[in-house]
C-alpha cells in the first residue's frame, strides 16, 4: 500500500514539473509536438529509474557506510553524468531507431534537473530500494504525463491569437501555472 | 568577439543578458524558492557564490582542462563549492538552510553557471569572467527579487515578514503555491519582451 501512494503521488500530487518546478528547460523547450514530447518523457523515465537504482547503492554500500555523506552532491552528479552517458552507447548500439527518435535530448538529460533532485530526495526521505525505484519510475511518468498534456495544449495554441509579447515561453508558463492548479485537485487523494 | 569595456561587461547580465527575463535559464530555483523575499535573496546570494568563484577557478585552469572533458570538469568544480555554500549555509543560517531544502544542491545543474563557464570563463581572462559573473549574479538576484517581491506582497500582505498590506487585504494563497509562480513569471516575462521590443522599435 505504501509502494502505491509513493508511486500516485509521484505521478500526480507532488508531479515534479507542477509542484517542484524540476526540469522546466526541457518542458518549455520540447513541448512543442507531442511526437518529440513522448521521446524526451519517456528518456527521462528510462534514466531516472536506472538514476534511481544506481545512487541507491552508492548511498548506501559506499558513501554512507564510510560516513562519506558530505560527497552526495559531487557523486551524484558524475553517477547522472557518466550514467547518461553509458544510457546514450548502450541505446545506439541495441536499437538505432530509438536512438534516432531520441536524438539530441538523451544528453540533454544530464543537464536536467529533475534527476539530480530525484537522487538527493530519495537519500533524504532514506528510502527502501524498492521505494527508491518506484519513486524513480513514478516521477518520470509524472514528468511524462506534464510534458504530453504541456504539448497538446501548445499544438491548439499555434492557432490562437496570443498577444505578441506574449507569444513563446511567457503563454507557455502562463498554461502551466493553470495545469498546476488543476493538479491541486489530485492533491487530496493520499493523506 | 566585439571588445567592450569593463562597465558593459557587467551591465550586460543585468538587461540585455539577464539570465531569467531575456535568456531563460535557471527557472527551476527560480520558481521554487520565490515564494518569500528572504528565500530568493538567500538562493541568489548562494548561487552569486558559486558562480563567481567557478568563473575564477575555470578562467584561471581555462589551459590546462582539455577540451574533451570540460564539462565534467566544470561540473566537478562547480558541485566542489555547492557542497561548500551547502554546508556553510547548514551551520550559520539552519532556518533559511532548511527552508530551502534540496534546492541548495540543484545549484548544481542551473544551467546558469554552466552556461557562464562554456560561454565565458573558458575563453576570457580572470578579470573579465569575474566582472562577467559579477554581473550575471546581480541581474540573477535582481530577478528573484522583483519575482519574490510581487509573490510575498500579494501571497502574504508581508515583504521580509514585515506587514506592508492593510488590514483590508485579504492575502491571495495562490501566489504562494506553485501556480501563482508559473503565473508571474509568464506575465513577468511578457513585460520584460514588451519592454525590449519599445526599446528597439525606437532604436
Amino acid at each position: 500500500m505504501e509502494l502505491v501512494a509513493i508511486f500516485i503521488s509521484a505521478i500526480l500530487i507532488n508531479n515534479f514539473v507542477l509542484h517542484y518546478f524540476l526540469g522546466i528547460c526541457p518542458f518549455l523547450g520540447v513541448s512543442k509536438k507531442i511526437d518529440s514530447a513522448l521521446s524526451m518523457g519517456l528518456a527521462v523515465t528510462f534514466v531516472m529509474t536506472i538514476t534511481a537504482v544506481v545512487s541507491w547503492v552508492i548511498n548506501h554500500w559506499i558513501l554512507m557506510p564510510h560516513g562519506l555523506d558530505y560527497l552526495q552532491i559531487v557523486s551524484f552528479i558524475l553517477v547522472i553524468a557518466s550514467l547518461v552517458q553509458l544510457v546514450e552507447m548502450f541505446i545506439r548500439k541495441i536499437s538505432p531507431p530509438l536512438y534516432q527518435a531520441l536524438g539530441i535530448y538523451l544528453p540533454l538529460i544530464t543537464t536536467n534537473c529533475a534527476i539530480f533532485f530525484l537522487a538527493l530526495m530519495a537519500a533524504l526521505r532514506n528510502y527502501g530500494f524498492v521505494q527508491s525505484v518506484i519513486f524513480g519510475f513514478g516521477s518520470g511518468l509524472g514528468f511524462t504525463l506534464a510534458i504530453i498534456l504541456m504539448a497538446g495544449i501548445r499544438e491548439q495554441l499555434e492557432m490562437a491569437d496570443v498577444p505578441e509579447p506574449f507569444k513563446g515561453a511567457a503563454i507557455t508558463l502562463i498554461v502551466a501555472g493553470i495545469m498546476a492548479l488543476a493538479f491541486f485537485g489530485f492533491s487530496g487523494m493520499i493523506k | 568577439m566585439p571588445t567592450r569595456s569593463v562597465g558593459q561587461e557587467f551591465v550586460k547580465g543585468l538587461w540585455d543578458e539577464n539570465p531569467i527575463f531575456r535568456q531563460l535559464l535557471g527557472l527551476c530555483p527560480t520558481l521554487a524558492v520565490t515564494n518569500a523575499v528572504i528565500n530568493g535573496f538567500a538562493m541568489g546570494m548562494a548561487t552569486s557564490f558559486v558562480l563567481i568563484f567557478s568563473s575564477l577557478v575555470v578562467s584561471s585552469i581555462k589551459k590546462l582542462i582539455p577540451s574533451q572533458v570540460r564539462i565534467a570538469s566544470y561540473i566537478v568544480i562547480i558541485a566542489t563549492f555547492v557542497t561548500i555554500v551547502d554546508r556553510i549555509m547548514a551551520a550559520f543560517f539552519p532556518p533559511i538552510s532548511k527552508s530551502l531544502g534540496p534546492y541548495v544542491p540543484l545549484i548544481v545543474v542551473n544551467c546558469i553557471i554552466l552556461g557562464r563557464q562554456e560561454a565565458f570563463s573558458s575563453k576570457n581572462t580572470v578579470g573579465r569572467s569575474l566582472i562577467d559573473a559579477l554581473g550575471m549574479s546581480s541581474g540573477f538576484i535582481i530577478a528573484l527579487l522583483i519575482l519574490s517581491s510581487i509573490r510575498e506582497i500579494l501571497g502574504a500582505g508581508t515583504f521580509l515578514g514585515y506587514q506592508v498590506m492593510g488590514a483590508w487585504f485579504k492575502p491571495w494563497i495562490i501566489m504562494l503555491l506553485p501556480p501563482g509562480a508559473f503565473i508571474t513569471l509568464g506575465i513577468l516575462l511578457a513585460i520584460a519582451l514588451q519592454i525590449e521590443r519599445k526599446t528597439k522599435s525606437r532604436a
